[in-house]
C-alpha cells in the first residue's frame, strides 16, 4: 500500500501555503509600501523628517534597545533558575511567565496605569517625589517589558532543559565559577535559542501598541512610539506619512527576521 | 590522594529518603577502586559525593584528611569523567581539553603557548592528535570518551573519578580502553575510582571492588577475597552465575530440600539455610542418584554445559571435562564446595 499523499495533493498543499503567505504576509507589506510611495519617494522621506515623527522613531529605538537588554538578562536568569533548579512553586512560575502572552496588552497597560497613574495606588506618592511613570517614558518601558518578558525565557527553557546539568557540573569541576560557566559554557551552547529569543523580543518591543497606548497617554512628540504615531497620523488623514512610518517599522522588523535567518544559517553550518 | 568517608548519609532532595546510607569507606592513595552494584545501588551518587557535587548530606568526607568543601574547586585536584562525557559542544576538542587551564585564575594560568603544548601532549596521550579542531558532535563514542578523559587530566589531577566510563562503547574498544586506563593510572600515579555495573570489568581493572546495594556498601575487598568469602548471598550472586539450593542445617549436616542433591557435613547453628554455588563447582557422581543429565550443544570458553534434571527442578552446570554417556545416568549431585548462608 502507498501511504504517501498523491502528487496532486502535495502540489495543491504547496500552492495553498504559498497562497496563504502571499495573501497574508506579502500583500500587506506591498500595500504598505505602495501607499507610502503614492506621492513618490521624496514625499515619503519628507514626512519622516517631521519632528514628531523623528521623536517617535527615537523613542521606539530607545525603548526597544533598553527593553531588549533588560529582558535578555532577566530572561536568562529566569530560564536558568527554572530549568536547572527544581524548587517549590517552580511549575507555577513557569505558567506565570507565559501570562503576558495570554493577557491582552491593553490589560497590561491598565495594570501599570492603576499602579502608577495619577489616581493610581502609588501615583500620588511618586508624583510628590517628582517621579513620573504613567504618561512618560518609564511607563512605556515598563509596559513593553511586561509584554515582551516571555520570549527569551520561553525560547531558552526547552534548550536548557535538554542541556541538563552535566556540562555545567563538568565546567564547575574544572574550576570555572558561576559566571564563567554561564558565559563560556551554558549560553554559547544555547547560542541559537538565545539569539532567537532576543530577536523576537526586539521585534515584539518595536511593534507593541496596546499596552503602550494605554500607559503613554499618546502625547505626540513626547510619549508617542512609532506604532502610536502611525495611528495618530492615520486618524489625521495623513496617510502618506502614516504609511511611510509603517514602512519604516516593517523594515525594522524585517531586518530582525533576516538577521535571525542569517544567524541560523551560519550557526547550522558551523555545527554540521 | 586518599579519601575517607565516615557515617556518610545522603538524602534525596526535599525528602528523607536515603540515597546513601551510613557509608564508611577508605580509599588509599594510588589505589584503583571500582564501585559496583546493580542500577539504583547508589554508585554514581557516591562518586558524585566524592567529587563534591552533592548537597543534602551529613557525615564526614575527607580528601587527604581535609573536608572537601574547605578547599576551592581548583585546588582539589579531582578529574571527573561523566557518563555521557558532558563535552562542550560549541568548543573544539582542543578547547574542551584546555578548558580547565583556560579558567584558572590569571596568576596561575599558563601562557597560551604552554596551554597549547599541554593540549598537544594530551591529544597524543589519547591517540587523537589529528582531531584537535574537530567538534564533539563529529566524534565516535570512544573518541568522545577519551576527549573527556583528556579534559579531566589537563589540570593534572591526582584523583580521577569515572562514571560508567565504558558504558556506551562496543566490547572491543571497551577492553582496549580498560587496559589503557589501567596503564595510565600506574604511569601518572593516580588514585582512580570508577563506577560500573559490570563485575567482570571491575575485576579486570580495579584492585578493590566496593559492592553496593540499596545505598549501602555490602563489601569492599579485592576480587580474590570477594570470591573466597562473599559477605552476603547478594555479593556472591552479583559476582557471577550462581545456583541456589535451599535446605536445612541440622546436627552438623546441611540437608538440601532437593532430594537429588546430596547432604554434606557442615558445622553451624541449626535452622534454615541456603547453599550458593558456582555452576562449575557442582560435582556430578554417576550411578548413585536419581537425576539425569543432558548435554547442551554449545561449550563456551572451552567448558562443557550440562542440564541437570531433578524431581524438584532443572539447572545448568559446567564442567571442564566431557562426561561419558554412562556418567549422565542416575546422577547424584554434590554441592559441598558451595557457600552456606543462613536465612535471615
Amino acid at each position: 500500500m502507498n501511504d504517501q499523499p498523491s502528487k496532486t495533493i502535495s502540489i495543491l498543499l504547496t500552492l495553498l501555503s504559498y497562497g496563504a503567505v502571499v495573501l497574508l504576509i506579502v500583500l500587506p507589506v506591498v500595500l504598505i509600501l505602495h501607499e507610502a510611495l503614492r506621492q513618490g519617494v521624496h514625499a515619503a522621506l519628507e514626512t519622516l523628517k517631521d519632528p514628531e515623527a523623528r521623536s517617535a522613531i527615537r523613542l521606539t529605538v530607545y525603548v526597544t534597545a533598553l527593553v531588549t537588554v533588560i529582558n535578555t538578562a532577566g530572561g536568562i536568569a529566569a530560564a536558568w533558575t527554572l530549568t536547572k533548579y527544581d524548587f517549590r512553586g517552580s511549575r507555577f512560575l513557569v505558567s506565570l511567565i507565559e501570562l503576558p502572552i495570554s493577557v491582552s496588552p491593553v490589560i497590561a497597560g491598565l495594570i501599570w496605569l492603576l499602579l502608577f497613574g495619577r489616581q493610581g495606588w502609588w501615583g500620588t506618592w511618586l508624583a510628590h517625589h517628582g517621579v513620573h511613570i504613567a504618561f512618560a517614558v518609564p511607563g512605556i518601558v515598563l509596559a513593553t517589558l511586561f509584554v515582551t518578558f516571555p520570549y527569551v525565557t520561553r525560547t531558552l527553557m526547552p534548550y536548557m532543559e535538554q542541556q541538563g546539568r552535566a556540562t555545567e557540573e563538568a565546567a564547575f569541576l574544572l574550576g570555572a565559577g558561576f559566571w564563567r560557566t554561564l558565559i563560556r559554557v551554558t549560553l554559547p551552547d544555547a547560542g541559537w535559542a538565545l539569539l532567537s529569543g532576543i530577536l523576537l523580543t526586539t521585534a515584539r518591543a518595536m511593534g507593541e501598541f496596546g499596552a503602550v497606548a494605554v500607559i503613554s497617554g499618546h502625547i505626540p512628540g513626547v510619549t508617542e512610539t512609532m506604532p502610536l504615531h502611525i495611528e495618530t497620523l492615520y486618524n489625521g488623514y495623513q496617510s502618506v506619512a502614516a504609511f511611510a512610518m509603517a514602512a519604516l517599522l516593517v523594515l525594522f522588523a524585517m531586518t530582525t527576521v533576516l538577521i535571525r535567518m542569517f544567524l541560523e544559517r551560519s550557526f547550522r553550518k558551523q555545527h554540521l | 590522594m586518599s579519601i575517607t568517608l565516615k557515617d556518610f548519609t545522603q538524602y534525596a532532595p526535599r525528602s528523607s529518603r536515603k540515597l546513601l546510607d551510613d557509608i564508611a569507606l577508605t580509599v588509599e592513595d594510588r589505589s584503583f577502586v571500582a564501585l559496583v552494584g546493580p542500577s539504583g545501588a547508589g554508585k554514581t551518587t557516591l562518586l558524585r559525593a566524592i567529587a563534591g557535587l552533592s548537597s543534602h548530606s551529613e557525615g564526614t568526607l575527607l580528601i587527604d584528611g581535609i573536608p572537601i568543601h574547605d578547599r576551592p574547586v581548583q585546588d582539589r585536584g579531582i578529574g571527573f569523567v561523566f557518563q555521557n562525557y558532558a563535552l562542550f559542544r560549541h568548543m573544539t576538542v582542543a578547547r574542551n581539553i584546555a578548558f580547565g587551564l583556560d579558567v584558572l585564575p590569571r596568576s596561575r594560568r599558563p601562557d597560551p603557548a604552554s596551554i597549547q603544548h599541554r593540549v598537544t601532549e594530551l591529544l597524543d596521550l589519547i591517540q587523537l592528535p589529528h582531531l584537535a579542531k574537530a567538534y564533539p558532535d563529529q566524534l565516535s563514542g570512544g573518541q568522545r570518551q577519551r576527549v573527556a578523559l583528556a579534559r579531566a587530566l589537563a589540570t593534572g589531577p591526582r584523583l580521577l573519578l569515572l562514571d560508567e566510563p565504558f558504558g556506551a562503547l562496543d566490547p572491543l574498544v571497551r577492553r582496549d580502553i580498560r587496559r589503557w586506563l589501567r596503564d595510565l593510572h600506574e604511569r601518572m600515579n593516580l588514585t582512580t575510582i570508577l563506577v560500573t555495573h559490570d563485575h567482570e570489568e571491575a575485576m579486570d581493572v580495579a584492585d578493590t571492588l566496593v559492592v553496593m546495594q540499596e545505598g549501602r556498601i555490602v563489601q569492599a575487598a579485592d576480587s580474590a577475597t570477594l570470591n573466597a568469602t562473599p559477605a552476603t548471598p547478594f555479593v556472591m550472586e552479583f559476582l557471577g552465575e550462581t545456583l541456589k539450593f535451599p535446605g536445612i542445617l541440622k546436627a552438623g549436616r546441611f540437608i538440601p530440600d532437593n532430594q537429588d542433591v546430596a547432604p554434606f557435613p557442615f558445622e553451624g547453628i541449626d535452622g534454615r539455610a541456603t547453599v550458593l554455588i558456582r555452576p562449575h563447582k557442582v560435582a556430578l557422581v554417576a550411578l548413585t542418584g536419581n537425576a539425569s543429565v543432558e548435554r547442551r550443544p554449545d561449550s563456551p570458553n572451552g567448558l562443557f554445559r550440562y542440564r541437570v534434571l531433578t524431581n524438584s527442578g532443572d539447572f545448568e552446570v559446567t564442567s571442564p571435562t566431557q562426561l561419558s554417556s554412562e556418567e549422565l545416568q542416575n546422577v547424584h549431585i554434590q554441592i559441598s564446595r558451595g557457600k552456606v548462608f543462613y536465612e535471615p
